[in-house]
């Protein structure tokens, strides 16, 4: 039976490679207000895989899902024009958007999961912005489905799905049966751009609202942030001339 | 580092195409007012109407830089309620205050009420943020805004009329082979397309030579402008507060000046900057470096002390006016804003006639574009309308009168006698002397030999009120997709070294405020070889203005290329 849908659950991030962040003056996080916002890396990559996946018919329907205010529609746009079938919008916004995290995103893919049937649920490993590294786990937990995460390769085989896995000693490849949950790395694939015409054509395509509280997913936090801070200023090093001077300094602060 | 492309035979070579009504290329504040204006147009007589806009930044506002105060007199005529609708006009001018600076002391010059630099009535703005707030609006009244796609080309219909514009191919790798990616651009046809694309624009150099538009008037002469925004302390925040100031660092000859505006947007931010000429004649200036030292001068750096640096960028900007203004409309299409270039120079405003002449575009074209049965010649719909409507408009008397002010700094006596010609003739006669005074011709011709001029010792960046320029390069966000051909390219790969280096001294490595250039020694031992970063560029257009030997040609990179300007 061939699987019928896959969830490529995505998220709006700062994208934090380039531009300017500061911290806000009341240290309760960063500015975001005017900086560049885009698709996470890491989850154009899994809308890539999801779409790849389509094209050589192991899937029939990809839905692509988020979790954020109104700007996140845009985002769920550049995935339809990326060959995404459908869209849903979970709206988030205010307060509740600032207290998000992993575990109320993980809650609402999971309860969509379960509402839409699918069959693999495809997330980017992390977010750019935060680096948990901890909401495609999460899901898998919360549906109590396997998963493959850091995945670099991805082939469906039947009723299972062969993930190679990248790890810290070198690439490891498991077998697990759907349904399942994956995320993606970075050697995956490499996405393609979201062309003009296809925006134009995505216009068309259906982007469907809902609240978490539909859902039954209550969003609130069990975290708490304290206090953001920029990091400290590098010091600039000191050139030594000898060895006897480098241990001479490192005693001299303490450090041996 | 031009090169051909190779041939695409695997690939599949077919354009998508669409149409529109109107297509119009730059999200600016000239785009964006006339899309906006179409669609008013067209709800208030109940017609159908397509408009389409591109823009190359990866959000609209993103690769917008201004100082600005903005006179609000183009943006009551859009939108009278602009206030309600919540425009982020937040900072009325409250006090206008003009230097000319020595090296160590300060000469106020007094700001009176009909000096071209008075400022009353107008507003400081963060002009990205206004260009944002702009998009909104276009978006509401149904313009379909595209940003993170650049156009690349310009299209023809058999009868040589503009037909629309092609967005760029993406996808291509360094060397110019397509990648696994690679995708086609799309082509967007359009009965008029109006071209935004701001100072200097890379669409509007090919159309002034396509059409012949610039037979009849000056070459464009340019200014850079560099630009930082700092978070400065409590205290010396006076928000609403302009300063400007000409003289030091710039010697008398040099054209050029420098601003600082309190902004009032809740936090202590300062917009500051230096603007210097591109006809400066000494090729080892530096305006990033002018612009640094500028800063240490002991009545700016009384505002800087304790502060921070969060922002920089710059852009070229046009300093030609009347004299320079080419024909604006040609079959199929028609110039706006920044691109023929509506600023008025010594008010160091351009952002009010960018939009009325969006505006006037706008108006013209409506009634020809939706005409029930338009006889047109060509299949481009011309519409000449729009000049005569920017000349019947307050546009042309503003440029008018203010049409000798900069070229009167061309003298023996530079900016004292373009002080006293605007005191004297301006300020009494507002522009009405019957004589025109003339440019100094192209800024690319006006550098001299490298040996018949002194270099400039510029003091080291001290790291709290001065930066070195990579530094400043990492505040503007820029960044470009790695593997793609560089968008700087040369017409002629010899001439950098045998001509710029060679005569010049490589000013390239100077005038350009992102890093881009640089010669480097070769690899091989012997000889300099230029190396063009393009990553780090900034979208200026410096270099393809003040390259002596017109080497240099900017084409646009991958659209969402570029820099990241949050509300610059």
């Amino acid at each position: 039976m061939s699987p019928a849908s896959v969830f490529v659950c995505l998220s709006l991030t700062l994208l934090s490679d380039y531009p300017v962040i500061r911290v806000k003056p009341d240290h309760s996080g960063v500015v975001t207000d005017g900086v560049k916002h885009s698709m996470n890396p890491f989850c154009e990559i899994a809308v890539e895989e999801a779409v790849k996946l389509k094209e050589k018919k192991f899937i029939k329907e990809v839905v692509a899902v988020s979790c954020g205010p109104t700007q996140v529609t845009e985002t769920i746009r550049t995935a339809l024009a990326m060959g995404c079938d459908r869209g849903i919008h979970v709206e988030v916004s205010g307060k509740d958007y600032e207290a998000m995290g992993p575990l109320q995103i993980a809650k609402i893919f999971a309860a969509l999961a379960k509402k839409e049937e699918a069959s693999l649920v495809i997330l980017g490993k992390q977010a750019i912005d935060d680096d948990c590294n901890q909401t495609g786990q999460m899901t898998a937990a919360l549906l109590d489905w396997p998963q493959g995460t850091f995945a670099s390769e991805v082939t469906i085989d039947g009723e299972k799905v062969k993930v190679v896995r990248e790890i810290d000693g070198g690439l490891e490849t498991i077998k697990i049966s759907m349904p399942a949950v994956l995320t993606a790395d970075l050697r995956l694939n490499t996405p393609r751009y979201a062309t003009l015409p296809n925006i134009m054509k995505a216009k068309k395509k259906k982007i469907a609202n809902m609240k978490p509280a539909d859902l039954g997913v209550d969003m609130v936090s069990r975290v708490e942030v304290l206090r953001v801070d920029e990091p400290p200023t590098r010091l600039a090093g000191v050139k030594v001339e000898t060895v006897d001077d480098l241990v001479a300094k490192l005693k001299a602060n303490g450090t041996i | 580092y031009t090169f051909p492309l190779l041939t695409l035979d695997s690939v599949e070579m077919e354009r998508f195409a669409d149409e529109a009504d109107v297509v119009i290329v730059g999200g600016g504040p000239a785009g964006l007012s006339a899309a906006i204006r179409l669609k008013q147009l067209a709800n208030e007589q109940e017609k159908e109407l397509r408009v389409c806009l591109v823009e190359k930044a990866s959000q609209i506002g993103a690769h917008t830089l201004s100082g600005a105060c903005l006179e609000p007199s183009a943006l009551n005529e859009l939108f009278s309620d602009w206030k309600e609708r919540g425009a982020p006009l937040n900072t009325p001018v409250t006090e206008d205050v003009f230097s000319l600076l020595t090296k160590k002391y300060r000469i106020p010059v007094p700001m009176l009420p009909g000096l071209p630099m008075n400022n009353h009535g107008n507003y400081i703005v963060r002009l990205g943020h206004f260009v944002r707030w702009l998009g909104e609006q276009a978006e509401e009244l149904g313009v379909e805004i595209y940003p993170g796609y650049a156009a690349a080309e310009v299209l023809f219909h058999e009868d040589g009329s503009v037909k629309g514009i092609a967005t760029n191919d993406v996808g291509i790798a360094k060397d110019g082979s397509p990648k696994d990616v690679f995708e086609r651009g799309m082509e967007l046809h359009a009965k008029v397309t109006l071209f935004g694309e701001g100072c200097h624009g890379h669409l509007a150099k090919q159309l002034y030579r396509q059409f012949n538009l610039r037979e009849n008037c000056e070459p464009q002469t340019y200014a850079i402008g560099l630009k930082e925004v700092w978070l400065i302390d409590e205290k010396k925040w006076r928000p609403g507060r302009v300063e400007h100031s000409v003289g030091w660092p710039l010697n008398r000859n040099t054209y050029g000046g420098s601003f600082l505006y309190h902004l009032n947007e809740g936090e202590p931010l300062v917009a500051l900057g230096v603007v210097v000429g591109l006809d400066y004649t000494n090729p080892y200036l530096s305006p990033f470096r002018e612009f640094q030292r500028w800063k240490h001068h002991p009545f700016i750096a009384k505002t800087l002390e304790g502060g921070n640096r969060i922002a920089y960028g710059a852009r070229a900007l046009n300093e030609g006016g009347y004299q320079c203004l080419p024909k604006v409309t040609f079959p199929g299409g028609m110039l706006i804003g920044c691109s023929p270039g509506f600023m008025n120079v010594p008010k160091i405003k351009g952002t009010h006639t960018a939009m009325k002449s969006g505006m006037l575009a706008a108006e013209a074209i409506f009634p020809k574009v939706t005409a029930k049965d338009l006889a047109s010649e060509t299949a481009g719909l011309h519409v000449p309308e729009y000049e005569d409507n920017l000349k019947k408009s307050w546009i042309w008397k503003e440029l008018y009168s203010v049409r000798n002010i900069r070229p009167s700094f061309h003298s023996y006596f530079g900016l004292y006698g373009g002080m006293v010609y605007t005191g004297v003739f301006y300020w009494i006669l507002r522009g009405k002397e019957p004589w025109t005074l003339k440019h100094a011709g192209l800024d690319s011709a006006q550098l001299r030999p490298a040996k018949e001029c002194t270099a400039i010792e510029y003091p080291k960046p001290d790291g709290k009120l001065s930066f070195d320029l990579l530094s400043s390069v990492a505040l503007s966000g820029t960044n470009h997709e790695g593997d793609q051909p560089p968008h700087l390219t040369l017409k002629d790969d010899s001439v950098p070294v045998a001509n710029n280096l060679a005569i010049y001294d490589g000013p390239e490595q100077r005038f350009c405020p992102a890093g881009v250039y640089e010669y480097v020694p070769l690899e091989t031992g012997e000889g300099m070889r230029l190396q063009i970063n393009a990553q780090n560029c900034v979208h200026c257009k410096t270099c393809d203005i003040k390259d002596p030997s017109q080497n240099i040609n900017w084409v646009v990179p991958e659209g969402s290329g570029g820099p990241a300007y949050n509300g610059m």
